[in-house]
């Protein structure tokens, strides 16, 4: 297994469990399952004791290693010089049960829709463009910009929604951009993520060829978890284009004044995504974009940037659920900070978190005194 | 479903009971050098009712159960020697109570030290607690279990002296206060002016009852705290060098270290001396006063302080100290055990000669630290070894280096700190006849049936 020589050098101390002032623990597997076997230092040592044949492959294994969400709390916490590695360690463990095809059916299928369909959805490809009928939203033709939107964005109904508007909001700052549509493909991170490398590079490989052959060089995603696949991963890859997330575009728009914005009265609190966070640090672009409509007021739940909480669908359990509902999983626990904090409106910068977030809130009864938006969304509604 | 399963899952829920062979792995174990034992079951109660329903189905089923904080104590102290039920405590972790006029916070049994330091931060600026060295993770009833020590320990002695009020279940299941509380609402005493019961459970390791609330003490928090070191290379100085800061009454805590590595550090003793001030003047008054106790030492060639780097001084003022557990990998092998006799702080030059010659000895990095307790009244002297986990032949050089020391620790007059359970057996060895005839008496008298971390403080 990749990254072998470094398991056994885990103390599982336990600084990666929390957040850095300690006022909570902040893996999301460990806040649910409450066993020590779910905590990264948990992992680390079962992962040891897998390879050394102490313990067998197991649903129990399988469990603790996928339900992981590869949020990177335990990479920022961890006070040890391998940390940048712990996420790299859990995908490489189940990469190792990729191989030996020992997977939970969830995180099968995951990979057989990807395989047979180009997206989790089972969807035709034909249908990726839909979320952008009736919009002025044109395919990419060489403009300035590649709109890459996603599996999640191209199908989820409500990421649709997001997708829509952040397209808008593209189309009145006069943005020269353009999208794939039924032409895109899957990017990959929640393939690599759930431990399927082949199929990772296929999908990379496939969307870096296509990306030069139509000359586009500088792509924005609506999706986190996109973003930190073509910004890492494609370029170990060879690709040389540049990519930014859609609030990064956003908040510059703004600040030139290329989308004029009118008072709208709300108290907003942001979540970060990890895969826009911590795996990126990109943690002022979505806050200025707040920031900047008048009336609005941003305030911040305590566990906010390289602290916040994890909504619980990083790692592909936003399609694979492994690590599951209830009371204590974390998406319910984060709306439950929004709504402590004071905040009417959660706002989000993620599809998935948004789509996660969103359960949470019907879970928890709360869509009486609280909102999921999208950054984008908020934006729409103040627009002058 | 096997009966005792069904029964566990009916007190505290299937979602935190296992049986399962990955959580029995890993509750088999701490980070430490001791062998492994699995345990049978790991239960994650919520509650002290849970905790009872799960003491009373031990009791009547003569089951073994361990309870457990974060399991760092590195000695083995929540290993399931007999097998049985493990009690992970970390679920009941709700700080009950802030008294800030009365300086006392009110926990669960499983509250760790950082909960509580970000608690305080948070909403009692001007309070604080002893938090320890070991990980933010630690909690604060197993700290108490150990008698640890921590940040306050050189002003007010060790942790658990800082106790003022417990609520335990009993091996029966039954539950009882202990202190104040057992009178009044209050909890302000662990003992005075009653007699003081806390002693049959502190230090005993969860061989007596689970501790499910503490009330622990809280002390003057200063807005400003900075930090001195004093170097020495002459070691039989360092006790004469303490006795004079301690005089001073103007420190807060002093930790003396010497380490091979980084090799400016190489011959030399740290006194690292910590101070704190609610002004800059306040501050400088305590320095001054720090600076002319040693200057003896600093006219006689002796030692004098060193010019900290900026970038260390985070380091040295970090609680808890993320450094120490960074030592577990300085041999990139994840591993330090340290042996931590409580001892007379004039032996101070004995143990740091004597970790330099095991050290040689069996080929093992080092890091040799006195904390010390009270008003120089006595230190514990860890004598730390880091091993790397994946060199068998590191971790059985490393055991036996520790086990000299405990011979040698117990020779010039050390009481163990945390033992192992062979420790253990040779401080009963050691001990008075009737003191040990006392302790059996406590231990057959509150655990007839021996379900209480079996193996622990088991006198024959």
């Amino acid at each position: 297994m990749k990254y072998e020589e470094i398991v056994h050098r885990c103390f599982r101390c336990g600084y990666c469990k929390f957040t850095g002032d300690y006022h909570d623990f902040n893996c999301p597997t460990y806040r649910k399952f409450r066993f020590e076997t779910f905590s990264p230092g948990g992992r680390m040592w079962l992962i040891r004791a897998w390879l050394n044949g102490e313990i067998k492959t197991s649903e129990r294994l399988q469990q603790i290693l996928f339900s992981c969400a590869t949020c990177a709390n335990c990479v920022e916490h961890c006070v040890f010089t391998f940390k940048e590695d712990l996420v790299n360690i859990f995908i490489a463990a189940r990469e190792k049960l990729v191989d030996e095809q020992i997977i939970p059916p969830a995180v099968r299928d995951y990979f057989k829709n990807i395989h047979i369909s180009g997206n989790p959805y089972k969807e035709p490809a034909n249908a990726r463009g839909k979320w952008a009928e009736g919009t002025d939203i044109e395919p990419f033709d060489g403009q300035d910009y590649l709109f890459y939107v996603g599996c999640v964005g191209s199908y989820d109904e409500r990421a649709g929604k997001i997708a829509r508007s952040v397209g808008n909001l593209f189309l009145k700052s006069g943005l020269s951009f353009g999208i794939l549509g039924e032409k895109e493909h899957c990017d990959g991170n929640e393939v690599k993520a759930l431990g399927e490398a082949g199929l990772f590079q296929h999908l990379a490989e496939q969307n870096i060829t296509q990306f030069g052959e139509i000359g586009a060089k500088k792509i924005i995603t609506l999706d986190p978890h996109a973003f930190n696949a073509f910004k890492k991963d494609y370029r170990e890859l060879g690709a040389d284009f540049e990519v930014a997330h859609y609030s990064q575009i956003l908040a510059a728009s703004i600040q030139s004044g290329k989308i004029p914005l009118a008072n709208y009265q709300a108290r907003v609190t942001f979540h970060d995504p990890c895969y826009l966070g911590r795996h990126n640090a990109v943690y002022e672009a979505p806050r200025q974009i707040l920031k900047s409509i008048p009336g609005l007021e941003v305030i911040e739940m305590h566990q906010n940037r390289a602290d916040a909480l994890c909504c619980g669908g990083g790692g592909g359990n936003f399609f694979t659920d492994i690590l599951g509902g209830g009371e204590d999983s974390p998406g319910r626990i984060r709306v439950r900070q929004a709504l402590d904090a004071g905040a009417q409106i959660l706002a989000v910068a993620c599809p998935q978190c948004a789509k996660m977030l969103d359960d949470a809130l019907k879970a928890e009864n709360l869509t009486e005194r609280l909102e999921v938006l999208d950054v984008s969304e908020i934006v729409n509604r103040a627009l002058a | 479903m096997n009966p005792i399963l069904q029964a566990l899952t009916d007190a505290v829920g299937k979602d935190y009971v296992s049986d399962q062979p990955e959580e029995m792995y890993f509750y088999a174990r701490d980070p430490g050098l001791m062998p492994p034992h699995r345990p049978d079951y790991v239960v994650v109660p919520k509650t002290v009712e849970e905790i009872q329903a799960v003491v009373r189905l031990a009791h009547r089923e003569k089951i073994p159960i361990v309870p457990m904080g974060a399991g760092m104590a590195l000695t083995g102290l929540v290993i399931p020697l007999k097998g049985g039920i493990v009690l992970d405590m970390k679920r009941m972790n709700r700080i009950l109570e802030v008294n800030e006029k009365a300086r006392c916070a009110l926990v669960e049994g499983g509250t760790s030290q950082g909960f509580l330091k970000a608690y305080l931060d948070g909403h009692h600026p001007r309070l604080r607690h002893s938090i320890p060295d070991s990980p933010g993770t630690a909690t604060i009833a197993a700290n108490l279990m150990i008698h640890g020590q921590g940040r306050l320990t050189q002003q007010y002695g060790f942790n658990s002296d800082m106790v003022s009020g417990l609520e335990v279940v009993l091996p029966s299941g039954e539950l009882c206060r202990i202190g104040s509380c057992a009178v009044s609402p209050d909890w302000f005493s662990k003992g005075a002016p009653l007699p003081d019961l806390s002693g049959l459970f502190l230090g005993w390791f969860g061989a007596t009852g689970v501790l499910t609330k503490i009330a622990v003490k809280l002390y003057p928090k200063k807005k400003l705290r900075d930090v001195e070191i004093f170097l020495t290379d002459r070691e039989e100085l360092v006790p004469a060098m303490v006795y004079e800061l301690t005089h001073t009454e103007m420190v807060e805590d002093i930790n003396v270290f010497a380490q091979p590595k980084p090799l400016i550090f190489a011959g030399n003793h740290h006194i690292a001396l910590f101070f704190t001030g609610d002004t800059d003047e306040e501050l400088e008054f305590k320095r001054k006063l720090i600076w002319h106790a040693l200057d003896p030492f600093i006219k006689s060639k002796d030692g004098g302080f060193m010019g900290i780097p900026p970038v260390m001084k985070p380091t040295l003022l970090d609680m808890p100290q993320r450094s120490v557990s960074r030592f577990a990998d300085v041999k990139r092998g994840g591993g330090f055990e340290y042996s931590g006799p409580i001892i007379l702080v004039d032996k101070y030059p004995q143990c740091t000669r004597k970790i330099v010659e095991l050290a040689a000895k069996y080929d093992l990095g080092y890091s040799g630290m006195a904390r010390i307790i009270g008003r120089g009244h006595c230190m514990m002297y860890g004598f730390a070894f880091t091993f790397n986990r994946a060199d068998p032949d590191m971790m059985e050089r490393t055991r036996k280096a520790l086990h000299e020391v405990s011979e040698f620790a117990l020779q010039i007059g050390g009481v163990f700190w945390k033992p192992t359970v062979e420790e253990q057996q040779m401080a009963l060895e050691k001990m008075d006849p009737n003191t040990r005839a006392l302790m059996k008496m406590i231990k057959q008298n509150l655990d007839p049936l021996g379900i209480m971390n079996p193996g622990n403080w088991e006198v024959a």
